[in-house]
């Protein structure tokens, strides 16, 4: 009776609660680099899936090369060792963008939808360079240990008869959030040049009166951007592999995180992540195994007592989207006011 | 003439010259088809257009309304699956039923009780009990000659039919996503519209009873004659024979029957697809007409001053929502009907290829760059974005080729950037569009009565 009951805890854990927590925390860090552009440069970036592919591709141009030296860092991937230069690569491309495209319109005070328009054409321009330089296929950058648990060690080590598996880019996907999501709070929190940032979102006029540097701010605001675009980009990669329209289409589940947790709100952007990957894995997972084990013999169920298939993923996070949009168009934790 | 007009003449006039080059440089043929498509994505921004330029609505969801349109071709053109219709019809009809009811129920039950909790059981056990019957039809549906039917076909009409029907659905659609959407301020707008049409693609592709998926359906029937017919007919061969007689008479006699043949086969593509273009042209003109009537009335000052200003025309006493609803749905049936057309030029329904850099944002491309809030500028937008769109994948190959010609012939990443050349043409139409925003942002044809 108690061996079901974990069985059925474990067979959860392996299917819906590890994947959703690592794929929740890649959209918590994507969501983040969206609501700080917003917060500061008061507009929905539309480039944001398609730059994180093009981190990516720097990453896994550098992780080629690495691989053709020999270089590697043991059981941790190689993409690791190529993220930091990544980082500044990407970095490089979205403070050259800020200065030739973005600046002017900041300039001009334009209204947040043309800028919205502009970040459409930055999508464009990036999504090419992306499929120009790698094209559309689907590519494997991961190496090193594949898995810190493997479904038998668990069963062998546990006795039960479900495996709980834990992949090396789930873990490290997890770990890397936090310390990342931590480091952006205290940045926020307690240095000087985090609270001009948050006053500049607050007040605008005011944090300039006070002599706060925007163009700091601003440069600050693409470092971060950088930062979590990168690694997140690279966290989905060592997941599930990269391909330059899986990355495009994250911009969806991305906004919706962004809303559902609260536009411009960081804790609201890490909250909307998990609420969208936790919603979108079990609302397309298949309860069957996991009743057989909990429900006496007679009750079994017929069906895959599966609420969705797995193809309307991106349909529950619109669902979501609209949901939270009518109820409480200021997100969970309250965003930007309309 | 004022200075307006002779832009727009020249405009035009240099479309037109372009594809006159096209023409005599690559061929007749292919000018034609850059043509169609040109003018079927005219219509699109028409609809974009409408929404934006009139109303400053910001819908990012043309792909949504596009794949619809392009299902109502497949709807009312297919002929009906009688076998299909048999083993799921009844059992789609009581999903169908049930689910009216448990709609019907709810809305009782929150108006009488008003206690979520109530409505949400409800809910819940009218979708259970609707699946049970739905999954079940739809299982007998797709299992019936899997590899050339499993979807219920359609109702067998002349597929013209489906473009007014393409525009009907779409407005339906529009009418129900409009409800809920259009209070939401204008970035909230176009991430929910976005995902919004995601979902009717993702419904399109995988509700194989209703378009058979990703499987594709081919064999649209066609608003005009099928080449094949044309080179047999006998009066299509006389006339062109009787038309090239002084070009073909110098030949020897033997080759002078091979020769007509070539020029029948050629003719009859080029008069195929000017078919086409005569009707795509005709509709073309028919929304221009009314979108013009339309902008000019007082409907149409009223639409513009909301734009202008929100505050103040609903200061006025217009109902701004109602308004917004109305410019919404209009434009997306012009997408819808667009749409349909596309199916109907391509002669196929492949959901698969609904893609929204290529069906949102290259319209909403065509628009900015046409000139938004002028519908010639948007046709105009339309005709240069898409001409721009089928050259500069070539134009890409030649750069790559270019760029990367200090590389040996062999070497693997000089193929592998050639492989990947034609993504160019996305770097290009960014470049055009971020261009375009910052040198021109009102466009190539500004609107012409922005002070009335």
């Amino acid at each position: 009776m108690l061996t079901d009951f974990f069985n059925a805890i474990v067979l959860l854990l392996n299917f819906v609660i590890v994947p959703a927590l690592s794929y929740g925390s890649q959209l918590a860090l994507s969501a983040l680099a969206v609501t700080l552009i917003y917060a500061i440069l008061r507009f929905a970036n539309f480039a944001q899936g398609d730059t994180m592919a093009l981190s990516t591709v720097i990453t896994i141009l550098l992780t080629w090369l690495l691989q053709k030296y020999g270089i590697g860092l043991g059981f941790l991937p190689t993409a690791f060792l190529a993220l930091p230069m990544a980082i500044v690569v990407c970095l490089f491309y979205m403070l050259m963008v800020d200065k030739f495209i973005y600046r002017y319109y900041r300039e001009q005070n334009s209204k947040p939808i043309t800028v919205v328009m502009v970040s459409v054409g930055v999508m464009f321009v990036t999504a090419g360079l992306v499929r120009f330089i790698i094209g559309p296929d689907h590519h494997i950058f991961s190496d090193g240990a594949r898995f810190i648990i493997t479904a038998r060690d668990f069963k062998t080590m546990t006795g039960l008869s479900e495996g709980l598996a834990l992949k090396t880019s789930q873990f490290l996907t997890i770990v890397t959030a936090v310390i990342l999501v931590g480091g952006v709070f205290y940045f926020l929190q307690k240095t000087k040049t985090g609270k001009a940032m948050r006053a500049y979102s607050d007040n605008k006029d005011l944090a300039l009166l006070s002599g706060i540097d925007p163009d700091w701010i601003v440069r600050v605001t693409w470092i971060l951007a950088a930062v979590l675009t990168t690694i997140a980009g690279v966290l989905f990669g060592l997941d599930k592999g990269f391909m330059a329209n899986s990355y495009h289409q994250l911009l969806l589940p991305t906004f919706a995180s962004v809303i559902v947790g609260g536009i411009g709100s960081p804790v609201g952007a890490i909250v909307g992540g998990f609420v969208i990957s936790f919603s979108e894995l079990m609302l397309t997972y298949a309860y069957k195994k996991f009743l057989i084990y909990l429900l006496p013999a007679f009750l079994e169920p017929g069906g895959l007592v599966q609420f969705l298939g797995t193809e309307y993923k991106f349909a529950i996070s619109f669902v979501i989207l609209v949901i939270v949009l009518l109820i409480r168009p200021t997100g969970i934790f309250k965003g930007k006011v309309i | 003439m004022s200075r307006y007009h002779i832009r727009v003449g020249m405009t035009f006039g240099t479309i037109f010259l372009v594809l006159v080059i096209v023409s005599v440089s690559q061929s007749l043929s292919l000018a034609l088809s850059i043509f169609n498509l040109c003018l079927i994505s005219a219509i699109m921004a028409l609809g974009v257009n409408i929404q934006w330029g009139y109303a400053g609505l910001f819908n990012v969801g043309i792909m949504g309304f596009t794949a619809l349109g392009g299902l109502s071709a497949v709807l009312i053109s297919k002929e009906c699956v009688s076998e299909a219709v048999s083993a799921g019809g009844a059992g789609l009809f009581i999903s169908l039923i049930i689910l009216g009811i448990t709609i019907a129920a709810s809305l009782y039950v929150h108006k009488k009780f008003n206690r979520k909790w109530m409505v949400f059981v409800l809910v819940l056990a009218g979708i259970f009990i609707t699946r049970n019957f739905f999954m079940e039809a739809t299982r007998a549906i797709e299992a019936i000659n899997p590899a050339y039917e499993g979807y219920l076909g359609g109702i067998g009409l002349p597929i013209l039919f489906s473009w007014i029907a393409g525009g009907l659905l779409a407005a339906g659609a529009a009418w129900l996503i409009g409800k809920i959407s259009l209070g939401l301020r204008t970035d909230y707008l176009a991430i929910a519209t976005l995902g919004i049409s995601e979902i009717i693609i993702a419904v399109i592709k995988n509700e194989d009873w209703l378009s058979r998926g990703v499987k594709n359906v081919t064999g649209l029937p066609r608003p005009v004659p099928f080449e094949l017919d044309l080179q047999q007919a006998a009066w299509f061969k006389d006339m062109i024979a009787s038309l090239y007689a002084g070009s073909i008479g110098h030949l020897p006699v033997s080759e002078q029957a091979a020769a007509v043949t070539t020029r029948i086969n050629d003719a009859s593509i080029v008069v195929v697809k000017l078919c086409y273009s005569g009707w795509f042209l005709a509709v073309l003109v028919l929304i221009l007409i009314l979108a013009g009537l339309a902008l000019n009335s007082p409907w149409g000052r009223m639409i513009r001053a909301i734009r202008d200003n929100e505050t103040a025309a609903s200061a006025m006493g217009k109902d701004v929502k109602q308004r917004h609803l109305q410019i919404f749905v209009i434009g997306s049936a012009i997408a819808g009907i667009s749409g349909a057309m596309l199916a109907t030029y391509n002669g196929q329904f492949t959901p698969g290829s609904y893609v929204p850099l290529r069906y949102t944002f290259l319209i909403w491309v065509m628009v900015i760059v046409g000139g938004s809030g002028n519908n010639l500028g948007s046709v105009a937008g339309g005709f240069l974005i898409w001409f721009l769109w089928i050259e500069a994948e070539p134009a890409g190959f030649w750069l790559a080729d270019i760029c990367t010609s200090f590389l040996d012939k062999q070497s693997p990443i000089r193929l592998h950037l050639l492989e990947n050349a034609q993504y160019i043409r996305l770097i290009f139409m960014g470049g055009v569009l971020l261009v375009v925003m910052r040198f021109r942002p009102d466009g190539i044809l500004p609107e012409t009565n922005k002070k009335l």
